[in-house]
């Protein structure tokens, strides 16, 4: 099976702070991979790396076998890689269809965009999200008055109309009941036949519910383990950062 | 279901693209056809000024009320578009001869600044392009390195200040702080001052107005517009779905200046005189509340707010001068404590709900959709909820 | 080579007014976000407040004369820091999270500086006091009666105008009483003397130089420190460090965030006020003087980058030895005794003016941006932008 992303011995450091150290990571493509680990562990920071927000210090991120340095965001986005924020980030004063409707877009350049209008095949794209995360009968009114949940998952969407091969999600539970929880795992779920998704969470609940595929556990900047579920839950060295005594604590 | 409300949204639209039609047109000839019979001639050119800065207005408007970037340095633009004009008009002289101040600093040949400015086509064009590749240059190399909010602010205030020196310092090429004379310089052999010329200046203005008006419009209604919009809200975003923000930035910056430049030729056609104090600081900020006044994010309230505030202005500073100072930072700060939607955002939030309750015609209120879609509710919506 | 020296002494007492304004502006910016558009009106007024006690000191004669600065630099400090408590708790602090806002109402105030400065007569004072009594006594009247938060609104609608109301006719009915109605100051500039022992200067270097730019010089490094202690050494700095820092944090952990907003804006005003102080002693003073400083000090924070002391301090320096420098012809000069090529000498020539000089130096500070565009020290880490 072909790797969609390759990092290798990536550091990177905020002025003498390491937030990520010599990380090794793969992942294929098709692959839903949970990315746990404590706080302070550098699991947004590797986001930010991925998606050129934050430039690595050393080593190199490979994304369909291409180099990722000194690409700026939104090329990244184009080469096919989404991400959701921890919090849910959507255009607060635009519409819940309007929000979709500018992701959706495909030439995104200045003219095209001020010219263009959408095409068919767009708004169809556009309706069908829209009943997919369950926001049709909302799909008029600001995002500004939806629910939590309902922005989560109206990001989700967004994610989701840039029509990313890679998904990258950052905590898509929190702050959610647990019947919405539910919903967004379902999703993600279904959205993983045809997508590879990172999904960095702290609900392990939620991590059983979709991790079918390989676990990663982040510690300290630095890859702690890797392998099923089942093999993480039971390994000393996770059960030691999670509860142990950690005098190294790194937290801020 | 979805369908049907899609149907009503767009009837609610097409009806309120009529109502907005017809004000525009009623309006469009209320200022050109009627107001200039009815008024004096010199009032008739106080209007035309206001209308002018209307314009600049509505150029703010487009770059902070939509996309978040708060230009203290338009005033660069407005000057670049006056001077443009101003320069045309003091060419209007016997072939060989160079503009009277030249000979007090010596200067025998025209500059080859100048030389274009012979043409009017090609000074029309220069007052529109010349502002915008300004503000799109100025704007590039700021938004490039991702500088923006107070700092973009005081950068482009840095700039003015620049261009106010420059400008006053340049006494052989624009005549430094005399600056240049419209009033007594003939345009189409006309001179500029007579009542003939300023009343085409006039409906000029009106006309420009309406069409900057419709630029804007368009520009902030479809998808560009709603992305100028995210670009405010959450720019970090609008990188990460593919977009780059930069030259969506760079382009409204460009067209905000270019707004600016048309503005200040008409301005500057209708003071009389164009000189580097339209640089001033104070000027270029004020630009700002005139829209802020308004209500910024609806272009309507550009041109209310501008219109209102100058109208106070020439009748305070008249009488009291002293006061309209203490009065515009009075301004200043309520505006943007009390009233930070402007009159058009409060008229929207409150004014318009109460008016509309003291009619007994109050817009259903919007619920949830489990709600809205329940037959009975509708039912009953539909025989009090309409009518109190 | 005495010229270039001579060049840079100037430049750097230049860049120090820069640096204790900058100061300011940058504490205020960087535990805020907030830029001050009425820190040039707080420099301006501690102009004028060593403009009143010179005035003050004339009349106790010559020995105390001499030592009227040591008490203007106080009053100065006071004055604006008092205003700049007023400014906070007036009006910015509705603000916070708005920065846009706050720049457009902090004009608002300047402007009413401005206009306040040309305009103060005893006549404006009384009226004030009066409009102050009415208004602020009113609500604290009202404020005793226990439905106090449900009339608030209306307390404010009814006061407001009505306490404005009686102090404007105040003003008109006395306003032709000539003793009362004379302004302290009018748009005039004014001219603040310096001391005796700061007059004159010393020919250390081969050149002259002024003893009231050293003087300046030695204000500024006993600004910097002061300000480095408080901000590293005191109770209050590690407060304000830590707001800087995390603001929610903070609050939660017990510290007054209001109190060390206002106090912090206190601090920064203060400074304006001192370096309002020195540069009353480099010429007249105006109500326009803060516009003619501010822009530059904007320019220091832009260039020096925020919450660094050393960022400042370049940037002010630097900012200081190039306009100085390249407008008055300096550095023309220099190159024409190096016997640089012509086409150079032109280019500075054209530029050797104090105006042309601020054209230099801002292409200079975009160009610099292009390559630092978080300025000379940025924030690092992943709060460093959102």
């Amino acid at each position: 099976m072909s790797k969609i992303l390759e990092i290798e011995n990536l550091t990177v450091s905020f002025g003498g702070f390491k937030a990520l150290n010599n990380l090794n990571f793969s992942l294929d493509s098709g692959e839903l991979r949970v990315i746990i680990g404590p706080n302070g562990a550098g699991k947004t920071t590797f986001l930010d790396v991925i998606t050129g927000k934050v430039q690595p210090t050393k080593g190199r991120v490979l994304f369909k076998g291409k180099d990722l340095k000194k690409i700026p965001e939104y090329k990244i986005s184009r080469m096919g890689i989404g991400r959701k924020f921890q919090t849910p980030r959507v255009y607060l004063n635009l519409t819940a269809k309007e929000n979709l409707d500018l992701v959706c877009n495909r030439k995104k350049n200045v003219l095209p965009t001020l010219f263009g209008q959408s095409d068919h095949s767009e708004q169809r794209t556009v309706a069908g999200l829209l009943e997919t995360i369950g926001l049709d009968k909302r799909a008029n009114l600001l995002a500004n008055l939806l629910s939590h949940g309902e922005k989560q998952r109206l990001e989700i969407g967004m994610l989701v109309a840039q029509s990313p091969d890679l998904l990258l999600v950052d905590e898509p539970a929190a702050g959610l009941t647990d019947e919405e929880t539910e919903n967004v795992g379902a999703l993600l779920l279904s959205l993983a036949e045809s997508h590879s998704i990172i999904a960095i969470e702290h609900d392990m609940e939620f991590v059983r519910q979709i991790a079918n595929d390989k676990v990663t556990v982040l510690h300290q900047g630095a890859l702690l383990c890797e392998g099923k579920m089942d093999e993480v839950q039971n390994d000393p060295r996770v059960i030691e950062v999670y509860l142990g005594e950690a005098p190294e604590n790194i937290e801020h | 279901m979805n369908s049907e409300t899609g149907i009503q949204t767009k009837k609610r639209k097409r009806k309120n693209k009529v109502i907005e039609t017809s004000v525009i047109i009623a309006l469009f000839i209320i200022l050109a056809v009627i107001l200039p019979v009815v008024i004096p001639a010199f009032r008739l050119r106080l209007v035309g000024r206001f209308l002018s800065l209307a314009i600049v207005a509505l150029g703010i408007d487009l770059i902070w009320g939509y996309t978040g970037l708060l230009s203290l340095g338009h005033g660069i633009f407005f000057a670049l578009g006056g001077y443009a004009l101003a320069m045309h008009l003091n060419l209007q002289i016997p072939e060989g001869k160079i503009p009277e101040f030249f000979t007090l600093y010596g200067v025998e040949k025209l500059p080859w600044i100048w030389q274009p400015f012979y043409s009017f086509p090609v000074t029309i064009l220069a007052l529109i392009i010349i502002p915008g590749i300004v503000a799109g240059l100025i704007g590039y190399l700021v938004f490039r390195n991702r500088i923006k909010g107070v700092y973009f602010s005081i950068l482009t205030q840095a700039a003015l200040l620049v261009f106010y020196n420059f400008f006053n310092g340049q006494q052989e090429l624009i005549n430094g702080t005399n600056g240049l004379k419209t009033d007594t310089e003939k345009i189409f052999g006309v001179l500029a001052s007579s009542p003939n010329a300023q009343r085409g200046f006039y409906v000029t203005t009106v006309i420009l107005l309406g069409l900057v008006y419709l630029l804007c419009r368009w520009l902030t209604s479809g998808r560009f517009g709603r992305l100028l919009m995210a670009i405010r809200d959450d720019e970090t975003r609008v990188r990460f779905s593919g977009y780059n923000p930069t030259g969506y930035k760079v382009l409204v910056f460009g067209i905000s200046g270019a707004i600016a430049g048309i503005a200040g030729a008409l301005y500057t056609v209708q003071t009389g005189i164009i000189n580097p104090s339209i640089m001033q600081v104070a000027f270029s900020i004020e630009m700002v509340i005139w829209v802020a006044v308004g209500g910024r994010g609806t272009l309507i309230g550009a041109i209310l707010g501008t219109m209102l505030v100058r109208l106070a202005q020439t009748s305070l500073s008249e009488s009291f001068p002293e006061i309209w100072l203490f009065f515009q930072g009075a301004l200043f700060l309520t505006v943007v404590t009390v009233l930070p939607d402007g009159i058009v955002g409060w008229f929207k939030d409150y004014g318009s709900p109460k008016l509309r309750s003291l009619i007994r015609r109050d817009q259903p209120l919007v619920t949830y959709p489990s709600l809205v879609e329940d037959p009975e509710v509708q039912q009953e919506r539909d025989e009090i909820g309409g009518r109190r | 080579m005495s010229t270039l020296l001579e060049g840079l002494f100037n430049g750097i007492s230049i860049g120090s007014v820069l640096l204790i304004a900058a100061l300011g502006l940058a504490i205020i910016f960087g535990l805020m976000g907030v830029i001050n558009l009425a820190h040039g009106e707080l420099i301006m007024l501690g102009a004028y407040s060593t403009f009143v006690v010179q005035n003050i000191f004339k009349l106790f004669g010559d020995p105390w004369f001499d030592f009227y600065i040591i008490v203007a630099i106080p009053v100065a400090f006071v004055v604006s820091a008092a205003v700049g408590i007023i400014l906070e708790r007036g009006a910015i602090r509705f603000l916070y999270g708005r920065p846009l806002e706050t720049l457009l109402a902090t004009w608002g105030v300047s402007l009413i500086l401005q206009q306040f400065v040309r305009s103060v007569s005893w006549l404006l004072v009384i009226s004030l006091g009066i409009f102050c009594l009415l208004f602020f006594g009113g609500m604290q009247l009202v404020k005793s009666r226990t439905d106090w938060q449900r009339v608030k609104t209306k307390a404010i609608a009814l006061l407001l105008p009505l306490g404005a109301a009686i102090a404007i006719a105040f003003y008109f009915l006395l306003s032709k009483n000539s003793a009362l109605s004379t302004p302290w100051f009018s748009s005039r500039n004014v001219d603040v003397t310096a001391p005796a022992w700061l007059r004159g200067g010393t020919d250390a270097l081969g050149f002259q130089i002024p003893y009231a730019r050293l003087f300046i010089i030695g204000l500024t490094l006993l600004c910097l420190l002061g300000v480095y202690w408080f901000l590293q050494r005191s109770t209050w700095g590690l407060k304000i460090r830590s707001v800087t820092q995390n603001r929610t944090m903070s609050s939660c952990l017990g510290i007054p965030t209001a109190k060390v907003d206002a106090l912090t804006f206190a601090l920064g005003s203060g400074l304006a006020g001192i370096a309002g102080c020195a540069v009353s002693l480099l010429g007249s003073v105006g109500p326009n003087t803060g516009q003619n400083y501010i822009i530059d000090t904007f320019m220091v924070v832009v260039v020096g980058g925020v919450g660094n002391l050393l960022g400042a301090i370049l940037a002010a320096m630097g900012i200081g030895i190039l306009s100085y420098l390249i407008g008055s012809g300096t550095l023309a000069l220099v190159l024409t005794n190096l016997k640089a090529p012509q086409s150079l000498l032109d280019f500075f020539f054209f530029f050797a003016s104090s105006s042309m000089a601020k054209v230099m130096v801002f292409a200079l500070i975009i160009i610099f941006l292009q390559i630092k565009p978080a300025g000379l020290f940025p924030q690092k880490g992943r709060t460093a932008e959102l």
